[in-house]
């Protein structure tokens, strides 16, 4: 099967169409200074221009980013007959508390990484699944591959969509790293219980 | 000290298959240099000047003889037959082959060692106080929370790859030998009707922009440690700069929130997660604590060294600077210098002195050794009455410096002649300073004093907190040195200031010299020491005298 999706542990058919804005012409912010500033330096998001100008393509089951589904609502849900929604790695998780919607009416939540050096990702799994209680599929987007996989897992995710070019057959491999770990997690109980 | 169960045997073991698959796909290009990078610096692995450099952790700075010998065959069968102690208490390698690394690392594994993040933006080796669980001022030893920091900080799912590199320390003892406050986290163990509490300190660094750390959360219970510390480290992943790395270190958020505002997000986050999984219990506490009790100390009398050796001066001179008070009467706790005439840089060590450690250590101090932040190592339990052999011995392998404390033992980095981020040279600097000091009893006379030396603003050297520190500056491409006085480490730590336009290599050594004129001039007594000196009639005098030619 030719796929880039894993999904509880196995390579799985990706009938999802990831809708990925064109933010190439956005600014980047550059001013530090108080924290939400801080955590944006170097960052940017659609503008509302862009996210009103994205064309919402043909398909059957889609993920849009949360800014647009916030934008756009009505539409999406008209259109599609399933939809799941996506956030950067830099937006604040204060994002979800705009939906009018449950978030585990959401089959698919995603976090979009651009760089995989960008370990927010890992805190943003633990704060979705702790602070929101989301319950469903839980999925790494963007710029990633076998070695995030373990500790993606570990953080709550549990799908990955492996980066074009990258193997995803191998990839897999990365989620048995290790067959033990020292702490535990919001799913696993620390190490020091089996000993 | 600590022993690998089955459980840390296949961790160990199934990273280095998980590294050695990186390399392997490193050099069939389907990684990239930049996906790679911080792949093996989690590993430890720079890419230096002449050669990868790879740095392997001693946790908490605590070593037992063989892994000291299998360090000793490794810096022979893969390196050139030395290796490099840092100011982290690890141990590094400058000369190892890329293609080589994996063979290193399974070697170490062999003995229980590593070198899971020693580098990169993880959370790095745990360091404590040398002297923990030996020293007269110590309130909680401090050895086995560093384990279990150890253990959960080992591929925290969280927080492989912060906005920078994260480092944590430990203290228990009323002097703070750990520098607590210049740490990304410093914990400060205090007792209270025999319960553990902790002093959570946030924030400290050195690197270019010093700052002392402040006091986040006082007398947290220590169960909670762990949840209190994933808070700290969460809101730092999430909210930390990552678009300027000289601006990325938890410092820069701390301050550019303020402390009380930084504190409400941990706290905010911490109390609904203070009772999660990583909840420490009584049970895990002392299944660790156990690890380290005191070993089979003898009931010994107290000797009187000054009568018997009365002749010996060099060694009643060792005895004054590189031993110290022990918690049983009759043992000290020794310091082996790496700061002597013939080490080639401060904190180097032959492999031939790697194994004489080993045996010494063996014959006379329960087979473990410890590792210093200064760059030394330490003998931990040696009885009085068998001092003079360990001193022989080490005399003989040129390992017998008497010089703990003196302004010769410098804490220095690798520098220019080694790292790719310098920009300067501090070994060559470090040596003409030594050599300023053939006269003991000069050495003896200035008496305590720090001197140390990084080769740039990222302070691997901890110049900010030397009683004197120098800087490697560079300036439109040449080698120049900034020279810094005041700085201290301990619980009345301090940042040094700049005392003026930087130096020239060659007119460093005289500077030195006129400091150290100006204080024996201006102290009250002989007991006055440098920092003392220095606080009490400020920067003005060395100043003015040295600029005024």
């Amino acid at each position: 099967m030719d796929t880039q999706l894993i999904k509880n542990k196995e390579l799985v058919l990706n009938d999802w169409f990831w809708i990925v804005p064109d933010t190439s012409n956005e600014e980047v912010k550059k001013q530090a200074g108080k924290v939400v500033q801080f955590k944006l330096t170097g960052e940017c998001f659609p503008s509302d221009a862009t996210l009103n100008n994205v064309i919402l393509p043909e398909a059957e089951k889609v993920i849009v980013p949360l800014r647009l589904f916030l934008l756009q609502t009505d539409k999406i849900k008209k259109k599609y007959k399933e939809y799941g929604i996506w956030i950067y790695s830099h937006d604040e998780l204060d994002l979800f508390s705009h939906l009018k919607e449950d978030i585990n009416s959401f089959p698919v939540v995603g976090v979009y990484v651009e760089k995989f050096a960008d370990g927010r990702i890992y805190s943003l799994g633990n704060l979705i699944r702790r602070k929101l209680s989301y319950k469903n599929d839980l999925r790494a987007l963007g710029d990633v591959f076998k070695d995030q996989l373990f500790y993606l897992a570990r953080s709550g995710f549990d799908s990955f969509l492996i980066k074009d070019g990258y193997d995803a057959k191998k990839a897999l491999l990365g989620l048995e790293d290790f067959s033990y770990s020292y702490q535990g997690t919001l799913s696993q109980k620390p190490l020091w219980g089996e000993r | 000290m600590y022993k690998y169960d089955h459980y840390d045997r296949k961790i160990v073991n199934q990273r280095v298959d998980q590294y050695e698959d990186q390399l392997n796909r490193y050099f069939n290009k389907e990684l990239t240099d930049e996906e790679f990078r911080p792949l093996r610096l989690q590993n430890g692995l720079y890419i230096q000047r002449h050669a990868p450099m790879l740095r392997v952790a001693i946790p908490y700075g605590l070593l037992s003889s063989n892994q000291l010998r299998a360090l000793a065959d490794i810096a022979d069968e893969f390196d050139r037959g030395y290796g490099h102690f840092s100011t982290r208490q690890n141990i590094q390698f400058n000369w190892p082959k890329l293609e080589e690394t994996p063979k290193i690392l399974r070697k170490l594994a062999d003995v229980e060692m590593h070198a899971i993040q020693t580098s990169g933006n993880c959370i790095r080796n745990i360091t404590t106080d040398p002297y923990a669980g030996v020293t007269p001022d110590e309130i909680v030893d401090t050895r086995y929370i560093a384990e279990i920091l150890r253990q959960w900080s080992t591929f925290h799912p969280e927080f492989a790859l912060l906005p920078r590199k994260f480092k944590i320390s430990i203290s228990g003892s009323k002097q703070d030998r750990a520098l607590v406050k210049t740490h990304d986290i410093g914990l400060e163990l205090v007792k209270e009707d025999d319960n553990l509490f902790v002093n959570v300190f946030v924030g400290g660094g050195l690197g270019r922009t010093p700052v002392i750390g402040q006091l986040l959360k006082e007398k947290l219970p220590i169960e909670h440690l762990l949840s209190y510390c994933e808070s700290i480290i969460r809101i730092y992943n999430l909210y930390g700069r990552r678009d300027n790395m000289y601006k990325a270190r938890i410092k820069i958020l701390v301050k550019a929130l303020g402390v009380e505002s930084f504190k409400k997000q941990v706290e905010d986050d911490w109390n609904d997660g203070k009772n999660s999984s990583n909840h420490l219990n009584d049970k895990e506490i002392s299944r660790v604590k156990q690890f380290f009790t005191s070993p089979d100390y003898e009931v010994l009398e107290s000797i009187h060294l000054e009568g018997q050796y009365s002749e010996d001066q060099n060694f009643l001179k060792w005895i004054k600077r590189n031993t110290r008070d022990h918690i049983k009467i009759g043992y000290r706790s020794v310091t082996i210098s790496l700061k002597g005439k013939k080490q080639t840089a401060p904190g180097d060590i032959q492999s031939t002195e790697m194994r004489v450690v080993a045996d010494l250590a063996d014959q006379y101090s329960f087979g473990e050794i410890r590792s210093t932040h200064e760059q030394n190592l330490v003998l931990a339990d040696v009885k009085e009455k068998d001092l003079f052999d360990v001193y022989s011995v080490l005399r003989e392998n040129n390992l017998g410096e008497a010089n703990i404390g003196l302004i010769t033992d410098i804490i220095c980095c690798p520098g220019g002649d080694f790292c790719s981020l310098a920009n300067a040279k501090s070994i060559p600097i470090a040596k003409s300073i030594d050599n300023l000091f053939d006269n003991y009893d000069f050495l003896f006379d200035i008496g305590t004093i720090s001197l140390n030396i990084s080769g740039c603003m990222n302070a691997c050297g901890h110049h900010h907190v030397g009683n004197i520190g120098i800087l490697g500056v560079d300036k439109d491409g040449s080698e120049w040195y900034q020279i810094t006085l005041g700085g201290q480490q301990g619980v009345n730590a301090s940042l040094g200031k700049v005392i003026g336009p930087s130096f020239s290599a060659d007119e460093v050594p005289a500077v030195i010299k006129e400091i150290l004129n100006i204080y024996i001039a201006q102290r009250d007594t002989e007991e006055e020491e440098f920092i003392d000196c220095y606080n009490r009639i400020g920067l003005d005098p060395f100043k003015e005298a040295i600029y005024k030619n």
